[in-house]
């Protein structure tokens, strides 16, 4: 059984479970603890040692479910079976089995093939094929298809017959390898296609996404999101050696006879940054949009305070709207409200300064402000209004332009971007995830850690 | 009787015996801590019984509870140990005459130096030494149960200084040495998730997550809680309180306030669920205004069990 722990430790780590070396250790000490009789119990006790996080427990309970489900089903196709041959102790014979309807040795004589194959090494669901015929292949099916031609050409009908049952039975088995195959590509591939989708996913550009992949990108968004919220919310103090704090280390003396032993220092608590958002919605942006403010809103933890406005021909503020749980329906409120009109740059940075300034008489754009402003630049020949994104950038911490276009296009034809960039700490293109989580790393790394 | 913790089953009978209605999950998980001696951290929403657990295992085996609560700022001198610095002044003053003799009969600086290092020795042993909770639980002649809770409140710093505690059971005192548990304490962990913890300390704990519980375990817990509830009241109740959790609320009530209802229905002679008495005890239930008022026009419907 200690191979078959292996291999469910291997199937685990392929639903990305983390199982280091020390944890397969206490999962055979445990497994050596309660046996491998009781299911439930051996269930209950992998479980605490393994999974380590709430959404792990759900994985590792389907896992082990769809692992250990194969055991059984030898009992459930025919009843209990009566004695279980050792397949690999004698040598297996495809057809006796097949006519005698032994389903307990053929599932065996399965297993024992599919180990010789390497059925467990499966990573794609494309090999699902390959991988059955090799199964069937190793279980005899070649001598099994030249007897069934034998006996088709047979002269008696009873041959004839055998024939034709030995054919039903190798229907049978070819449904059973496949199944068999299909469960260990759950098992073992689901996670790397699922992953190597996501690379691919990751460099899609935001503003070509089709609607289908719009789910899978959402939870990659918040994965990341939740990737780099856990590593900056982890560093929130310094501890600031330099200046004394008298106050602590006076009650701290109080102990040793009002002699200060112990020496207190000041510690400062990092400020969280406060991020501004502009967004285009406008037709050519507006997905990548949605993206950015997803990725922003989730990461609630490491932001103190997140203002997004959207713009086209002019600007609104769509907090409301992100204050609600479900942003990726926000995002087509959003559209709705200012989306898919041409844009004016000019008259969306006054309306933003204007709001800005009304609402807490400018406190909300200051010296800890960080601005990113997510658009291809192109104002449509409108006045670019320079005054106000110099008046922007004076007044916040950095302002950082995120542009989908490459940026041999910026400056061309009706865009401003080469004048606007002027203005910013960064201009970057960005157009795919990737892009978008590079960017947001290095906007944490500068303003969360420094 | 056997002993309880021979057995995953036992744990369960045991764990009822004084009050607590576990699920397969939670005794498996007692009974692995206590065969392959690791810590459990144990989480889950607020009011779950997570440390109920710990209390309640501990008057299972007949073992000491020692708890230490952690929170921001925590650090070794309330946790682990510290100096009785005030014995120590103490004893300097009165044996300052004893010192000082011993002192001018030594014949030259050297073995005075000596004298006076074996003292300063003395002053910094096991008699000086003021216990906190984890070399409590360490030196507990019989083993203890040590139950740390909520981890996730205390600093990372403090943290990576629990794993040695947690993985050697010893502690490391630098005038004195390193001091090992005679018997390894069982030791709970509890977090509420107000961080993600260090992988370091995942790894060297089992894991267990006390979900909210299904209808019929939580009709036995109310029915081990609070006897006097008739079977009656105690089914509508759980099943309102189920229903409450499939809404939209910003706290969903978990177990303890389950029980807390059950407890004021008995006290205000309630027989069953009436609108006019749930609306007089929902505050006992949810705990945020926005809650109370999203529920209180429902309650007709809850009761009735019909959407």
């Amino acid at each position: 059984m200690q191979h078959a722990l292996e291999d469910f430790l291997r199937a685990l780590r392929a639903q990305e479970i983390a199982i280091s070396p020390a944890e397969a250790i206490d999962a055979h000490r445990a497994a050596a603890q309660v046996g491998f009789a009781d299911r439930t119990l051996l269930r209950d006790s992998l479980c605490v040692t393994l999974a380590k996080t709430a959404p792990e427990v759900g994985r590792f309970e389907a896992c082990f479910d769809l692992f250990f489900s194969r055991s059984r089903r030898g009992q459930t196709d025919r009843g209990a079976p009566e004695e279980v041959g050792d397949p690999s102790a004698e040598a297996f014979d495809l057809e006796a089995s097949l006519e005698t309807g032994d389903a307990a040795a053929l599932a065996a004589a399965m297993e024992v093939s599919a180990a010789r194959v390497g059925a467990s090494d499966i990573r794609l669901g494309s090999q699902r094929n390959l991988l059955t015929r090799r199964l069937l292949d190793d279980m005899g099916l070649r001598t099994l298809d030249a007897r069934i031609a034998s006996a088709r050409a047979a002269d008696d009908a009873a041959t004839r017959a055998l024939a034709e049952r030995l054919t039903r039975g190798r229907a049978d088995l070819f449904d059973q390898a496949s199944a068999f195959v299909a469960r260990q590509a759950r098992l073992f591939a689901g996670e790397s296609g699922r992953r190597m989708r996501e690379q691919i996913l990751g460099r899609q550009r935001l503003t070509a996404v089709e609607p289908e992949d719009v789910a899978a990108m959402s939870a990659l968004v918040r994965r990341m999101a939740h990737r780099l919220a856990t590593k900056y919310a982890r560093t929130q103090r310094r501890a600031g050696k330099g200046r004394l704090d008298l106050r602590r280390t006076l009650r701290r003396g109080l102990a040793h006879g009002g002699i200060p032993f112990e020496i207190m220092w000041k510690s400062r608590k990092l400020e969280k940054p406060k991020i501004m958002v502009l967004c285009d919605v406008s037709r050519s942006v507006a997905s990548a949009a949605q993206f950015l403010l997803l990725f922003l809103h989730s990461l609630n933890d490491v932001v103190e305070s997140l203002d997004a406005y959207a713009f086209s021909d002019h600007a609104v503020c769509v907090n409301d709207l992100l204050n609600d749980e479900r942003v990726e329906d926000a995002t087509a409120l959003i559209l709705d409200r200012v989306g898919f009109r041409s844009t004016d740059y000019g008259r969306a940075l006054a309306d933003v300064m204007a709001q800005s300034d009304a609402n807490r008489g400018g406190a909300r754009l200051d010296r800890r402000t960080t601005v990113i402003i997510l658009g291809d630049g192109r104002a449509n020949h409108a006045e670019p209004r320079l005054d106000l994104m110099r008046a922007m950038s004076q007044r916040a911490r950095a302002v950082i332009w995120l542009n989908p276009e490459p940026a041999t296009y910026w400056g061309q034809g009706d865009s401003k971007m080469d004048a606007y960039a002027r203005f910013c700490a960064v201009a970057k293109t960005c157009n795919c995830l990737d892009d978008l989580e590079r960017v947001i790393a290095d906007v944490l790394r500068t303003y969360v850690k420094s | 009787m056997a002993e309880p913790s021979a057995s995953v089953e036992g744990l369960i009978a045991g764990l009822a015996d004084v009050g607590y209605i576990a699920s397969g999950r939670i005794a498996t998980a007692l009974y692995m801590a206590l065969h392959l001696q690791k810590p459990i951290l144990v989480e889950g929403s607020a009011g779950v019984g997570k440390t109920e657990l710990a209390v309640c295992a501990a008057a299972l085996l007949g073992l000491p509870l020692i708890r230490l609560q952690c929170y921001e700022g925590l650090d070794e001198s309330k946790a682990l140990y510290e100096w009785k610095y005030g014995k120590q002044l103490l004893y300097t003053q009165v044996l300052k005459d004893h010192m000082g003799r011993g002192l001018a009969e030594a014949p030259d600086m050297e073995s005075a130096m000596a004298a006076l290092h074996g003292a300063g020795d003395l002053f910094f042993s096991e008699p000086f030494l003021e216990a906190r909770p984890l070399l409590a639980a360490l030196r507990a002649p019989g083993g203890a149960v040590l139950l740390i809770d909520e981890i996730d409140k205390s600093d990372e710093a403090f943290e990576a200084f629990l794993l040695e505690t947690l993985s050697a059971y010893q502690v490391s005192i630098p005038e004195i040495g390193v001091i090992k548990a005679t018997v390894p304490p069982v030791v709970f962990l509890t977090s509420n998730n107000v961080r993600d913890l260090g992988d370091a300390l995942k790894r060297r704990c089992l894991h267990l997550h006390i979900p909210l519980p299904d209808q019929a375990l939580e009709e036995r817990i109310v029915a081990a809680r609070v006897p006097g509830v008739e079977a009656a009241l105690r089914g509508q109740l759980v099943a309102f309180v189920q229903a409450l959790r499939g809404m939209d609320l910003r706290k969903l009530p978990s177990i303890s306030e389950t029980v807390d209802w059950a407890r004021a229905l008995i006290l205000l002679h309630a027989r069953a669920l009436e609108p006019q008495v749930v609306r007089e005890t929902l505050n006992v239930l949810l705990k945020f205004e926005a809650d109370i008022a999203a529920v209180e026009p429902r309650i007709g419907e809850l009761i009735s069990g019909r959407p």
